[in-house]
């Protein structure tokens, strides 16, 4: 699973059957710094998240497995909102769930 | 299954069911000589695991189900799970 943060959101009106009512953000993956550390990707929403959020993902066959209709597909999912997040080497690294900003 | 060194925590209070009452750990993928080969990630605890322990990582849902004593075909949203604390690793290669 993988730290993330929400940065926009994602609409599709024509998908699969199985995806109706499901939400996608578009989301990028961070490490505890609040860097970015990959290229965006969409994924589905099971919590309720939102822009600027910090969330968890889980990917592959759990993604879809995280979905009330698990037979989807689906390869990514929001499965988590994060409080906080933080190292305990070196001292470095502190991420709270609502900071646009990343931690410092 | 992966190596990996246990760099911090995280909590979550809002998460899918599947996280119900788990410890969740920030984990940095090491190779047997402890030097780090990869990006932060999130895996569930179920060895007791602490801060700065060298780990082992199943990261696969199936075997994940199986920790969990669940089926196969049960629902489980989670792909990273620590099964175990690494006493000693002997790298031929290091």
């Amino acid at each position: 699973m993988q730290l993330a943060r929400v940065i926009g959101t994602c609409v599709a009106t024509q998908k699969y059957q199985g995806l109706d009512g499901v939400r996608l953000l578009v989301v990028e993956p961070v490490d505890v710094r609040g860097k970015a550390t990959g290229a965006p990707l969409v994924a589905a929403d099971t919590v309720s998240a939102g822009p600027g959020e910090v969330v968890f993902l889980v990917g592959a066959r759990e993604a879809a497995l995280a979905m009330d209709e698990s037979f989807v597909p689906v390869d990514a999912a929001i499965v988590g909102l994060v409080d906080e997040a933080w190292r305990d080497d070196q001292g470095q690294g502190f991420l709270r769930g609502r900071d646009d900003q990343g931690a410092t | 299954m992966k190596l990996a060194r246990v760099v911090g925590s995280l909590t979550a209070t809002v998460h899918h069911p599947s996280y119900d009452g788990q410890t969740l750990l920030l984990c940095e993928p090491v190779d047997g000589a402890g030097r780090r080969t990869g990006e932060v990630f999130i895996a569930v605890d179920r060895a007791q695991a602490g801060p700065g322990d060298l780990v082992l990582i199943n990261a696969e849902g199936n075997g994940a189900r199986q920790v969990f004593g669940l089926k196969p075909t049960d629902k489980l949203a989670i792909q990273d799970v620590i099964v175990g604390v690494v006493d000693a690793v002997e790298d031929a290669h290091a």
